[in-house]
């Protein structure tokens, strides 16, 4: 039907939501990036000399490094002199003590993108929030209640300054200051993000979250999160991301490192919708991020569960190590791109220990003019014996003039291991859109019901509450591609 | 109920139905056959509206209105219904959710009110036993590994649940075992009403012995080219279509 790809069309160009800005006084350090800035970072946030020297490091690494170009992407130079590698709101300077000390401009904010700080505000006890504003954190809540039971819930700024050991020790330990372009410049100038700590044998009693905000011009983000989940602990963490709409691209690259001790789990969930971009691909964030998890420990597990649906390109693969006997890594993902974006997304498992299993389950739509990609890396060492994978990666195409890839890479180096790949691509039926209108349902209702149930093995990963962000997120991200 | 004037319709500019006429009133049943390419499921779905099917020249009057331009959704809300002859799957949509939705844009298109989850799924079993059809089969996606005659059913289920003024079934009795063929018959059967219309689009006379048409039309090169009661349907089944084509 030509009409259902012009109907296409106008489903999946629906405009973002996210894309105010807030006036907010904000204290930058100027655009560049040399030994001085990276000190001028970390006098300004307060950080022991060891983290100085880490940084400086990382930064000589970086150095000797070179952007890849391996990816499945169409990337401009990027200029990293032209970044300001630091920016917080004025009112942050000194760290506010309570909530009622923000700048009410910020708490308006995250209200407006439906994350009210005010603790009374949100729904009893369900989930902690960190907020990041541009470089630094803003406001965490519920931390005295965490803090009954042991679990450690701050930015990570804090954590360098409150917990060092702790940082010290687990810091790099999963993604090293070397391990990529990107990673090595996080670890240079990452300005904040969360900390998480839980003690053994402590289920953490409530979801915790991190809610990260771009706001200022010309800025890049470089958060750092680091998770760790002592012996047979429980925590589940979600993460999620908006920035205003502007006509220049803006860097996010951010590091997660989640360490995983015996019996321990971690869930950790993204619902990432960076500004995309407008539909003649002008703005947008470049999201390059290095995500990692180490099952150190025996029967330990570690998910990743994302949806992106936000950034004109992103760039990033969340990964298991399998270190533990028996430890289990799964990757459940949606990727959605529309008009220009560009997405080459996927994950590693990497099995060392024996016994040990994975899952992936990689959904990919893509709509309008954008290219969608999924790489993903299976490797089974020699020790790992019996190891278990089982991949399955779906490709959905909507309209004609996107694209979707698969890069599957699988090693394995034992003879007692299972590897399963499988794959799909399909198009968006014009049959099964003609079935529910047939059956009285709108277009747009059709295509939003069909995509949610195309995904619904990946969401029904998600808690509940984001679960239901999500599909409406995929719904608006939706809006504008039927035709 | 349904009145078609010379109605010429074209798939990707070639055209299948050249000056069709049919009228279909109220409590009656029509059966629609004809060899193979006469252009019989491309009938049900132009009545139906899908975009595919570009409508050159003549007119569909339906409850005296010209429908032509009307959008797909929005005949359906009208009380038109087209059971398919391959009914789709749709992987990860629950059965029970999407047909909730399309009975709750039917009424609101209506201006009646919306059914909660709890009243539709009174209806939905109550419905269910009409073409004994497997409760599971509620809870799984939209027609996702169902069997043909499952996929079947489920159409007259839905059928059912959004009681339509016209049903146009397309080739409903193809893929069936008998035993499958007479619970869906039994449930067109029982769907009949003195303010609704059927129109059954079939190869084989097998499924009129089930669903006993009032009028057989044969649709032949795009025109109904001879109509007549059920018996004629006896008389094709013995003849063949070659003594009307070459008449």
């Amino acid at each position: 039907m030509s009409s259902n790809n012009e109907q296409l069309d106008k489903i999946t160009n629906q405009e973002y939501k996210y894309g105010f800005e807030s006036q907010v006084e904000s204290d930058t350090i100027p655009p560049g990036l040399d030994e001085n800035v990276i000190k001028e970072i970390s006098r300004r946030k307060g950080e022991p000399e060891f983290m100085l020297k880490w940084r400086l490091n990382a930064y000589s690494k970086w150095l000797t490094m070179e952007q890849p170009s391996w990816a499945h992407l169409n990337l401009q130079p990027i200029d990293f002199q032209a970044i300001s590698y630091f920016s917080s709101p004025k009112s942050a300077k000194e760290k506010p003590k309570n909530l009622d000390e923000v700048d009410p401009e910020i708490l308006d904010t995250y209200k407006k993108l439906g994350i009210p700080l005010k603790e009374q505000e949100r729904l009893q006890g369900i989930v902690a929030v960190d907020a990041v504003f541009d470089s630094v954190s803003v406001a965490t809540t519920y931390k005295d209640k965490l803090a009954e039971v042991g679990v450690i819930f701050c930015s990570i700024s804090e954590a360098m300054r409150e917990y060092p050991e702790l940082v010290e020790k687990y810091l790099g330990s999963v993604v090293p200051p070397t391990d990529n372009f990107f990673a090595s410049m996080n670890s240079a100038v990452f300005t904040d993000g969360s900390f998480v700590y839980v003690p053994p044998g402590v289920r953490c009693p409530m979801e915790l979250s991190t809610y990260f905000r771009i706001n200022a011009t010309n800025t890049g983000q470089f958060e750092r999160t680091l998770i760790i989940a002592d012996e047979g602990s429980y925590v589940s963490y979600l993460e999620g991301c908006t920035a205003p709409q502007r006509d220049e691209n803006q860097l996010h690259a951010a590091v997660v490192e989640i360490i995983a001790h015996k019996d321990a789990q971690v869930k950790y969930a993204t619902v990432q919708n960076w500004y995309p971009g407008d539909e003649n691909g002008v703005g947008g964030i470049y999201n390059f991020v290095t995500k990692r998890g180490l099952c150190k420990g025996e029967n330990s597990k570690i998910s990743w569960t994302q949806v992106e649906t936000g950034s004109a390109i992103t760039w990033k693969y969340p990964s298991v190590i399998l270190k533990g006997d028996n430890s289990v890594g799964t990757f459940h993902s949606v990727a959605m791109t529309n008009n220009l974006q560009q997405a080459d997304t996927g994950t590693k498992m990497i099995h060392l220990g024996k016994n040990t299993q994975s899952t992936i389950i990689s959904k990919g739509i893509s709509a309008g003019k954008s290219s969608n990609a999924y790489r993903g890396l299976v490797r089974v060492a020699k020790g790992a014996t019996n190891a278990r994978n089982y991949s399955q990666c779906d490709s959905l195409l909507i309209g004609d003039k996107c694209g979707a890839h698969t890069f599957p890479y699988i090693d394995v180096q034992n003879t007692t291991s299972q590897v399963e790949h499988e794959a799909t691509t399909s198009k968006i039926g014009e049959d099964q859109i003609f079935y529910c209108m047939q059956r009285g349902l709108s277009e747009e209702d059709a295509v939003s019901m069909i995509v949610n149930g195309y995904c619904k093995e990946v969401l029904q990963n998600l808690p509940m509450e984001f679960a239901v962000e999500a599909q409406n997120l995929l719904t608006l991200s939706l809006e504008g591609t039927v035709g | 109920m349904l009145k078609i004037e010379n109605l010429h319709a074209a798939v990707e500019g070639k055209t299948i139905l050249k000056g069709l006429n049919l009228t279909v009133n109220a409590g009656e049943v029509h059966a629609i056959m004809g060899p193979n390419g006469a252009g019989k499921s491309t009938l049900a779905n132009v009545i139906a509206g899908h975009d595919n099917y570009e409508v050159t020249d003549g007119a569909i009057y339906y409850e005296g209105n010209d429908i032509i331009e009307m959008a797909p959704e929005n005949r359906a809300r009208n009380g038109i219904f087209l059971a398919f002859q391959y009914p789709v799957e749709i992987p990860g949509l629950n059965n029970t959710y999407f047909l909730r939705a399309a009975l709750n844009e039917k009424k609101k298109f209506l201006g009646e009110p919306e059914v909660d989850a709890a009243d539709f799924l009174v209806i939905a079993r109550e419905k269910m036993k009409l073409v004994e059809m497997k409760k599971e089969l509620l809870r799984r996606p939209v027609n996702s590994g169902f069997s043909g005659g499952e996929k079947k059913r489920n159409e007259i289920f839905q059928m059912a649940v959004l009681e339509p003024k016209l049903a146009v079934l397309d080739e409903t009795d193809s893929g069936l075992d008998i035993d499958a063929l007479r619970i869906v018959s039994k449930g067109v059967n029982a769907l009949k009403r003195p303010d609704n219309a059927t129109i059954v689009v079939t190869h084989y006379q097998r499924l009129l012995d089930y669903i006993v048409p009032d009028f057989v039309h044969v649709l032949y090169d795009g025109k109904i080219i001879h109509s007549g009661g059920k018996e004629l349907a006896l008389e094709l089944e013995e003849k063949g279509y070659d003594w009307l084509i070459n008449k």
